[in-house]
């Protein structure tokens, strides 16, 4: 059983959305949807799937934990790809990218949304979260 | 206190910052219970520039003439590890293990890289040249010269930025004293003067760190707008500065820098690298001490350790670093979630 973070992954539909806020005075698209007495400032909205790479790296070392839920034991981490993907005329977001050879990443490459399971320490809960691939 | 002839009593007020050592005021059993006003200051990366403005403020208002500016930490080994709750953002950002200051400075030279045409040599000479400069100073931690082809080789931790690219967090402390015109005149001591101090935080549409997402509407940092501020203050420009410490979290971070204080355009900075222009020999010498890279980045001392290299050049008492005939002497130290402080000294 993964555990999931629906307060940014819609999965109602086909495809996954991740879930967005559009503000109510300046129009401005953010994410993820403001919490607590901000939501009230706040339209939910989805956002598109599809977007292009605006930059990114590759994370070489276990991030610490907390916060990491994922593997911190240096024997057993894999190094995983982070981005921004701009999505057109909304917003530029932040996230994990799945992809087999970190040479192919180059700015500006086409990418959409997808989920991925992040692999945590043995005997914890595994994390499913939101992620971008090449289309 | 020694290097200006005071004791502890004589101090009126101190501002002092450190992020994970402890409150800096839990130093004022040691120092004495003089009952003197001490404030302490908390702002990411850019404490100690922040203690240093606030400190500044408290002599311009006349309310005080004599204090210290105080900063120090000591950090756990690795990269800094932020709590997202902290900072007003969700758990998950931290969790999935986006929360990290090294992947901001990758993605943002990155970026910065493919726009202006840099290339990951000019990353390498920034670093060669910090620990060569650092080889050369007394308060750097790291003091061996490291070649460029060894940086650009060592262990890669956030493409494209390898290991020696990067400053470690470490630990360190600095204490300055600030003093009226009036009073350091009567001290004999008013040779060092600030010409020129901002402080400025991120406005909309600047690329920060710990930022889950981004509007899609690009903006200027706030180093541009600190920059911009404190030159006015100081009524001069970029041209007319000596000596520059800018902040070098890695060799990223410098390079765009230097075009975000005014010091060259976009792009320039390939070529004035390349160059030498940016060495203790060069026309524009930038971050004589070796900066965070040699220096390490203790987050409450680090802003306050770029004045005392300002200090100590202009003073021309740097020794083997010393870059002749200093007149005007540049600081900027950067912080999160997005602030940047710079200070101008002359004399």
């Amino acid at each position: 059983m993964a555990r999931v973070f629906d307060s940014v992954l819609d999965e109602s539909g086909k495809s996954p959305r991740l879930i967005g806020g559009r503000s109510r005075t300046s129009g401005a698209i953010v994410f993820p949807l403001p919490e607590g007495s901000e939501a009230d400032l706040f339209d939910r909205i989805l956002l598109r799937p599809d977007g292009k790479l605006w930059s990114f790296t590759i994370q070489r070392f276990p991030p610490k934990h907390p916060p990491y839920l994922g593997v911190t034991d240096p024997a057993r981490f894999s190094p995983f790809a982070v981005g921004y993907v701009e999505l057109e005329n909304e917003v530029i977001v932040e996230s994990r990218l799945l992809i087999d050879d970190f040479a192919e990443l180059h700015i500006g490459m086409p990418m959409t949304l997808t989920t991925t399971t992040i692999e945590t320490e043995e005997g914890a809960r595994s994390i499913r979260t939101f992620a971008f691939e090449p289309v | 206190m020694e290097d200006c002839g005071l004791t502890w009593p004589e101090i009126q007020f101190a501002f002092g910052g450190s992020a994970a050592a402890g409150d800096a005021d839990a130093m004022l059993p040691r120092l004495g219970l003089t009952g003197a006003q001490f404030i302490n200051v908390a702002n990411g990366c850019a404490t100690g520039g922040s203690a240093l403005l606030s400190g500044y403020w408290a002599i311009q208002s006349g309310e005080f003439d004599l204090g210290m500016v105080v900063g120090f930490d000591k950090h756990p080994r690795g990269a800094f590890n932020a709590l997202p709750g902290e900072l007003g953002l969700p758990d998950w950002y931290g969790e999935t293990g986006m929360m990290l200051t090294t992947q901001f400075f990758a993605m943002k030279i990155r970026r910065y890289m493919q726009a202006f045409d840099i290339s990951e040599k000019t990353l390498a000479l920034v670093a060669e040249k910090a620990f060569a400069n650092g080889a050369r100073t007394d308060h750097a931690w790291r003091r061996e010269p490291v070649d460029a082809e060894t940086i650009a080789a060592s262990r890669m931790i956030n493409d494209p930025l390898t290991k020696f690219m990067f400053c470690s967090p470490a630990e360190g402390g600095v204490a300055l004293v600030i003093a009226s015109e009036k009073r350091a005149r009567q001290m004999g001591r008013a040779n060092v003067k600030i010409l020129g101090a901002a402080m400025r935080t991120r406005p909309e549409g600047s690329f920060e760190v710990f930022a889950p997402s981004l509007s899609t509407t690009r903006g200027v940092a706030p180093t541009v707008l600190a920059s911009q501020a404190a030159f006015e203050m100081a009524g001069v420009g970029p041209e007319d500065i000596d000596v520059a410490q800018l902040q070098d979290t890695e060799s990223g971070a410098e390079i765009m820098h230097m075009a975000e204080n005014g010091f060259c355009k976009d792009g320039d900075q390939e070529r004035m690298i390349r160059d030498g222009q940016t060495r203790l020999d060069g026309t524009l010498p930038i971050n004589t001490d070796g900066g965070c890279l040699a220096c390490g980045e203790p987050i409450g001392a680090s802003g306050l350790r770029q004045i005392y290299e300002n200090v100590v050049q202009l003073r021309g008492i740097a020794e083997d670093r010393q870059v002749a005939n200093v007149r005007l002497a540049y600081s900027q130290v950067y912080g999160a979630p997005g602030l940047s402080a710079v200070c101008i000294l002359g004399r």
